[in-house]
């Protein structure tokens, strides 16, 4: 298991495997983000109480979702840049955080959509918006963090920290809702059992979220090939590539 | 589908504008995240490829990226 | 593990546990600021601020909306069935307020415990489902009433 988790730290073969996954993933993303788009704004029911507007949940939930779990997957990558020393956890780390702070800024502004109609407001300072603010700080920190430095070794060790400091913030933006008295309500998908969102509904949502997940991989993958590329552009391997265009 | 028609799927009984503002906002962002990365690739190796042929004596090649 | 890192790896979940506690202190320390509203209980209980901008959630009660015959005025109740506080405000009301459902209403108490409301925010659940699905549930509802008296 070791030996595949040292060939992660191969820029060349990183380069080919996303390569390979990305020529499958990217069509079947596309196109798994437009059907279900087109299936929750036009084949689901409305909702009994918000009417239309809450179509905006097949990507208002996904856009969120996925902007959490995109954090682990960077501060991981921090984690293991700061223990192993890998230049492509770096990489990952690096590539992780655009696409973090595009979806936390997508749960925003459609959240702040949704929420004019419903609750009569385009914005609130209440528990879970406000920690998903910081959320997106938090992100765009790590973007700014790393061009702040010369020395890029001592900004990606910088940019770690922020990242794994940061962490706390996942679990507090999901118990938000729980915890403190707020305006936005609490999960409609339960863990536990007793889940409140009508099949019909639920199901173009479950579909969307995997497809953004599989965004995220994508993105994920096309943002590394292009450090890889930039990092490595003196090396004979990219030089074939280059010759071979 | 769930509207009887287009216009009535345009205009989602009064809340047509706060829906389909959100999704376009959301595509336009999410195009934008794979397209950056793949232009930023593509700079990349016809930078490289330019740079090979200057050191081979051959002209680099024309930019064809700016070709209508 | 390789000992450097290991102690790397030390180093790792110690930045971790100390920001977490930290923040989590933090946050402990101002959970009343966090909250966005008072609920009618403790409106009750008199800890909230007369006379300042403060927030009051709760459900709306039923039978409890009055509007004026000549303005925008409106006259309701919130409550978190351990108390209840009165509110009034002028202007227009969120489409999804309605008695039975949640309301956050922001403003200043006044000397008589009632809140002058300058914004009111309609607060929704976490249920989803279609209008025909919900009336099925009202049906049924009412049959299970009429079948207990």
């Amino acid at each position: 298991m070791w030996t595949l988790f040292h060939k992660f730290g191969s820029p060349p073969w990183l380069y080919r495997l996303s390569g390979s996954i990305l020529r499958w993933l990217l069509p079947l993303t596309l196109l798994a983000l437009v059907a279900g788009a087109v299936w929750g704004l036009l084949f689901t029911p409305p909702d009994f109480r918000q009417g239309n507007s809450y179509r905006i949940i097949y990507i208002h939930v996904p856009a969120a979702v996925v902007a959490l779990a995109g954090y682990y997957v960077m501060a991981i990558a921090g984690a293991i840049s700061l223990i192993w020393r890998m230049k492509m956890a770096d990489v990952a780390m690096r590539a992780t955080a655009p696409v973090g702070a595009a979806l936390t800024f997508v749960a925003l502004v459609t959240g702040s959509i949704w929420g004019k109609p419903t609750w009569g407001t385009w914005w609130v300072w209440d528990a879970r918006i406000t920690s998903m603010l910081i959320l997106l700080f938090l992100y765009l920190g790590v973007i700014a963090l790393y061009e702040a430095y010369e020395n890029k070794a001592l900004a990606a060790k910088a940019c770690a920290v922020l990242s794994l400091v940061g962490t706390v913030n996942i679990p507090i933006i999901y118990k938000s809702v729980d915890w403190w008295y707020s305006l936005h309500q609490p999960a409609s998908i339960k863990f536990t059992g007793g889940t409140t969102i009508d099949p019909s509904m639920l199901y173009p949502l479950l579909w969307m979220i995997v497809a953004f997940y599989a965004l995220f991989t994508c993105c994920l993958l096309l943002n590394m090939r292009a450090e890889i590329l930039e990092r490595e552009s003196r090396t004979a391997w990219v030089r074939r590539l280059a010759a071979g265009e | 589908m769930y509207f009887e028609s287009l216009s009535a799927a345009l205009t989602m009984d009064g809340h047509g504008a706060f829906v389909w503002s959100a999704y376009a906002i959301t595509a336009v962002v999410l195009v934008g995240m794979l397209v950056a990365p793949w232009r930023r690739q593509r700079r990349t190796l016809r930078q490289l490829t330019g740079l090979l042929k200057r050191e081979a004596g051959q002209p680099p090649p024309r930019d064809r990226s700016r070709e209508v | 593990m390789h000992p450097v890192r290991r102690q790397r790896l030390f180093l790792v979940l110690f930045i971790v546990l100390v920001s977490t506690v930290a923040i989590s202190l933090v946050a402990y320390a101002l959970r009343g600021n966090i909250n966005l509203f008072y609920p009618p209980v403790e409106v009750a209980q008199g800890k909230a601020p007369v006379g300042q901008k403060i927030r009051v959630g709760g459900m709306v009660v039923e039978g409890s909306v009055q509007r004026s015959a000549d303005s925008l005025e409106v006259r309701f109740e919130v409550t978190d069935y351990e108390a209840t506080v009165p509110v009034v405000y002028t202007g227009i009301l969120p489409d999804l307020f309605d008695e039975g459902q949640g309301a956050v209403a922001a403003g200043k108490l006044d000397e008589q415990g009632v809140l002058q409301a300058s914004e009111v925010l309609a607060k929704h659940d976490e249920n989803y489902m279609p209008p025909e699905v919900a009336e099925a549930l009202e049906a049924s509802k009412q049959r299970r009433m009429e079948a207990g008296q």
